[in-house]
């Protein structure tokens, strides 16, 4: 007989602790869809699209009716579309509409992949790739972009982070008159995942199978509960445990639903993300874990070390649980979708400098910020340098989604409604890096890359 | 297969009642039943062998909670406590 505790433990955790499968993400491999005509590839690209992921939003709901956890996002990671913008030539914009139509028909609220690696230098389709985003991501609501800038291997290119600077800012005014919203379906990365199953960051690597299913958990309602629950007589070491003890139970019913959506798909499952992804709903918040640690508000002295600590704890915790780990596995902190970070930010303790120093411990970078709208591309740039070179020197990912607010100033607001949240413009440092940004070029690899 | 059902509430008449007999109606054998009345507030577990059903779990899901007498009624496959709570 199952525990009765645990059958209390498992459905509190769902219906008041908001655990849930946060997404099914399938990756598909378009390598097979490239070719030196555009019209050809688009219509090879929706075909495999509808093919192999025709059945996924079906499943992902059967799953979620046969074990009674909400799945709340399926999705669909594509191969970076730089590669085959290379091969065909032609308007990259094509290709991201082709994704947008193939994302209506099978019912997906987001595919990822309208992407580049340019993290060594530019190759064809490349550079038209990047000076599109900001049209596909306005004439699109699906479609979800990342570039890698960087990689410990490879060091940064500066190139692409001055450009991106001009994307990001350039994503937003055009999309100025929805809330920016471009701007918060583009990330920059270092360091990326190929088999990252969280938008907007997803896209499915060229090392990747054809096809296969990640699935990213969620649950910091359920790790913040556990902590309240022990009290506050518990030291670091106990309260580490219990994220651990959490950490492998979310995963493992991670695992139970990525096994049984590859089952049913037919398709190789993947990995198990274990991230903490935060909700802008009120108890599913990563800042509110590390005030349920003991600090004030977020963003008070101490916050990288409690954030450190959840980090690792989640990792270790979730390893064992899973037979395959990947992705970005760790803590997200982004700000607007996180109702924790933005009080913090409202009552004035946490500023982008604390939460860079955050990215450094944590599973990702400097995510859902929103800047004021007149901060120049050099500046964006900076800090998309600054980031990337966390990610390079430290070995991990680090990303930059920041949101220029077009036309707003510090304090004011943007909302951008549903998973995605809202919240205050951030002030931002304004002296200008502009000089060492113009110089472009590449910063060579670090030494930790020759570990060979 | 096996499914958990649990229904937390205020004690009343007729619970177990209700809910067996919607489960008799879908021909799901119910293996075990634990309950507790602590306090005011009635706990009960049912394990139910779901191999023979003539309904869909969702199906008996939705029947309990349309007849859920205030109180909250969960059902839910065994695989998911057992991938929770077993190494």
């Amino acid at each position: 007989m199952i525990n009765t505790n645990d059958i209390l433990e498992t459905i509190t955790m769902i219906q008041e602790e908001n655990l849930d499968i946060r997404t099914i993400t399938m990756g598909i491999s378009l390598l097979d869809c490239c070719g030196s005509d555009i019209d050809r590839s688009c219509q090879k690209i929706y075909e495999k699209i509808r093919h192999r992921a025709g059945e996924l939003v079906v499943a992902g709901n059967e799953i979620e009716e046969k074990y009674g956890i909400p799945i709340i996002n399926k999705r669909v990671a594509v191969t970076p579309i730089a590669i085959l913008a290379g091969a065909s030539g032609g308007d990259p914009l094509r290709y991201a509409l082709t994704l947008e139509k193939a994302a209506k028909d099978i019912g997906v609220n987001f595919i990822g992949g309208y992407s580049a690696l340019v993290h060594k230098g530019f190759s064809a389709g490349d550079l038209e790739l990047l000076k599109s985003i900001p049209r596909a991501l306005s004439e699109t609501e699906r479609v979800c972009s990342s570039v890698n800038v960087g990689s410990t291997k490879t060091g940064i290119n500066m190139d692409a982070v001055r450009l991106m600077g001009e994307v990001v800012k350039e994503t937003a005014e055009l999309t100025a008159n929805r809330q920016c919203i471009g701007a918060a379906k583009l990330v920059v990365f270092c360091n990326a995942p190929e088999d990252n199953p969280f938008m907007a960051g997803a896209f499915h690597g060229p090392g990747e199978p054809d096809c296969v299913i990640n699935v990213g958990v969620s649950g910091p309602g359920v790790v913040r509960a556990a902590i309240a629950k022990a009290g506050k007589e518990c030291d670091l070491t106990q309260i580490a445990d219990i994220i651990k003890k959490t950490a492998f139970k979310i995963t493992r019913m991670g695992q139970l639903v990525g096994s049984e959506a590859s089952a049913r798909l037919g398709v190789p499952f993947g990995i198990v993300d274990l991230s903490l992804a935060p909700t802008p709903a009120v108890g599913d918040s990563v800042a509110h874990i590390l005030e349920e640690i003991g600090l004030e508000s977020c963003g008070a002295c101490g916050t990288t070390a409690a954030l450190a600590m959840l980090n690792d704890a989640v990792k270790k915790g979730g390893v064992m649980a899973s037979s395959n780990v990947g992705g970005l596995s760790g803590a997200f902190i982004p700000v607007s979708e996180d109702a924790g970070m933005v009080e913090a930010v409202e009552s004035g303790t946490l500023t982008i400098e604390k939460l860079e120093a955050m990215t450094a411990v944590c599973s990702v970078g400097l995510d859902m910020i929103i800047i004021p709208g007149d901060t120049t591309a050099e500046v964006i740039a900076g800090i998309i340098a600054d980031e990337a070179a966390i990610g390079m020197i430290n070995s991990k990912t680090t990303a930059v989604r920041v949101i220029p607010a077009i036309g707003k100033k510090e304090g004011e607001k943007l909302e951008f409604g549903g998973l995605l949240g809202g919240g205050p413009v951030m002030k931002v440092n304004r002296s200008s890096p502009g000089v060492m940004i113009s110089r472009g070029g590449r910063i060579p690899a670090p030494i930790q890359s020759l570990n060979n | 297969m096996r499914a958990v059902i649990s229904v937390v509430g205020k004690d009343r008449v007729g619970i177990l009642a209700m809910v067996s007999g919607i489960c008799a109606k879908a021909n799901a054998n119910i293996l075990e039943v634990t309950q507790s009345v602590l306090q005011e507030f009635f706990v009960m577990i049912m394990v139910i062998d779901i191999s023979n059903m003539n309904r869909s779990l969702s199906d008996l899901r939705r029947e309990l909670e349309e007849n859920s007498m205030g109180m909250k009624i969960h059902v839910m496959h065994e695989d998911i406590f057992h991938s929770m709570h077993r190494v």
